[in-house]
């Protein structure tokens, strides 16, 4: 397990491993944001963090297939079906690697934009904290997306279709969490919502993974 | 026995391919599968290795006992031939890669990035995983497909090293392997009936 975490750690950053690319995604977003809204900072900061985690949401969404896809074409998800690793292991590995390529750069790189939307200060601190919980969620859920969808060609767009329904507690909750923050609010019921949300994916969602990604390879 | 298979019929894409297949294995066998294009080898070999349902019958193995090697070399372009034997054989918690390496003569490519490596040696990467699993049965689809005969040889010696060492294996390949102790079933006769063509409208009833 920990080889393969390894091993997909070691992809993400070498050569065509789109390490950055959900990052780079988040960083456009949210810069050009000001410019289409116009230079008015009071309604900019309203909205931040609500666009903060659209696009971190957007950001998770561009690498999901790559997250299955890359192994099912060279053939290593077949052989890693037949070795010893428990399938719903490698779904979880899968989804933490993705977390960790994908979630944890964007949660760290928030509050450095949340400076160019205007972000009330109280809100950084929250913004970060529902953004560190809910993007977890995001790769979890995602994986179960790419797992539904993988031998697909062109399966991504598909995969957009069934994931983001399922996206949509999580963003009000987080975006709920971190405007509540911002304008100085008890953040607390969003908060442990988003944290239920966060929770029970992750205990469930790998066992569904697992069995669909079963039913794919046959 | 270290694989048996009882009265197997599979189908590929819903069509049934093959039916009635019955084969076994003892240590230090090999039994190469033969049909033409489309009889079922690959269908069959991946119905033994779990990656697929079979319609009918049964596979009895030891748990944890099979390894499955098919048309895709399973190679991560982006990681060195030593990163790539290296993750396999921890995947599969064997140590140790330095045998897998000598046998391919892969000793030299060792740094090399997987992806600038030739076809060939991209497949004799591929076969040398099968050496770091510490699995008893090979299930190899087409092997040697781009190896030459000298690569074709190294593998025999592969296979035969592997079978005095008590393993097995199986194997579906058109070319001779050279492996004269190995037995050889023709797929031909196991060939499923078609589906008769007069029972089209009895499907859907």
């Amino acid at each position: 397990m920990i080889a393969l975490l390894a091993r997909d750690m070691r992809l993400a950053v070498r050569a065509g491993g789109g390490f950055g690319l959900g990052l780079a995604f988040f960083l456009i977003v949210v810069v050009l944001v000001p410019f289409g809204v116009g230079p008015q900072s009071a309604l900019l900061s309203k909205i931040a963090p609500g666009i903060l985690w659209l696009g971190a949401l957007l950001a998770c969404l561009l690498s999901l297939d790559r997250i299955f896809a890359l192994d099912h074409e060279d053939g290593s998800l077949d052989l890693l079906a037949t070795s010893p690793l428990p399938m719903e292991g490698i779904v979880s590995v899968k989804a933490l690697a993705h977390w960790l390529t994908t979630g944890l750069p964007l949660v760290l790189a928030a509050p450095v934009l949340g400076v160019l939307l205007n972000l009330p200060g109280p809100g950084f601190g929250w913004l970060v904290l529902s953004l560190a919980l809910g993007t977890p969620a995001l790769s979890v859920i995602g994986t179960f997306g790419a797992a539904l969808t993988v031998g697909l060609k062109r399966g991504g767009l598909l995969l957009s279709l069934l994931v983001l329904p399922l996206y949509v507690p999580t963003l009000i909750f987080g975006a709920e969490v971190a405007r509540r923050g911002a304008e100085g609010m008890a953040p607390g019921t969003p908060l442990a919502l988003l944290a239920g949300i966060t929770c029970g994916t992750i205990a469930l969602l790998p066992f569904a993974s697992a069995a669909v990604l079963k039913v794919n390879l046959r | 026995m270290v694989l048996r298979v009882t009265d197997m019929g599979v189908a590929r894409g819903g069509v049934p391919v093959l039916d009635g297949v019955s084969l076994a294995l003892g240590p230090g066998e090999a039994l190469v599968l033969r049909g033409p294009n489309g009889i079922g080898k690959t269908t069959l070999l991946r119905a033994v290795a779990g990656l697929q349902q079979a319609l009918s019958g049964d596979v009895e193995a030891a748990p944890e006992g099979l390894v499955y090697a098919g048309h895709a070399d399973g190679i991560k372009a982006a990681l060195t031939v030593t990163e790539n034997l290296t993750f396999w054989a921890q995947v599969f918690g064997t140590q140790g890669i330095s045998r897998a390496l000598e046998a391919f003569r892969l000793g030299p490519l060792a740094h090399r990035q997987a992806g600038a490596l030739s076809a060939g040696q991209k497949r004799r990467l591929g076969l040398a995983r099968l050496l770091v699993t510490g699995r008893p049965v090979w299930l190899l689809d087409e092997p040697t497909v781009s190896l030459d005969t000298e690569a074709v040889a190294m593998f025999a010696g592969a296979v035969r090293g592997h079978l005095a060492q008590g393993g097995a294996a199986l194997i579906a390949t058109h070319i001779d392997l050279g492996l004269s102790e190995a037995r050889i079933l023709d797929l031909g006769p196991y060939r499923a009936a078609p589906l008769a063509a007069d029972d089209f409208d009895g499907v859907f009833l």
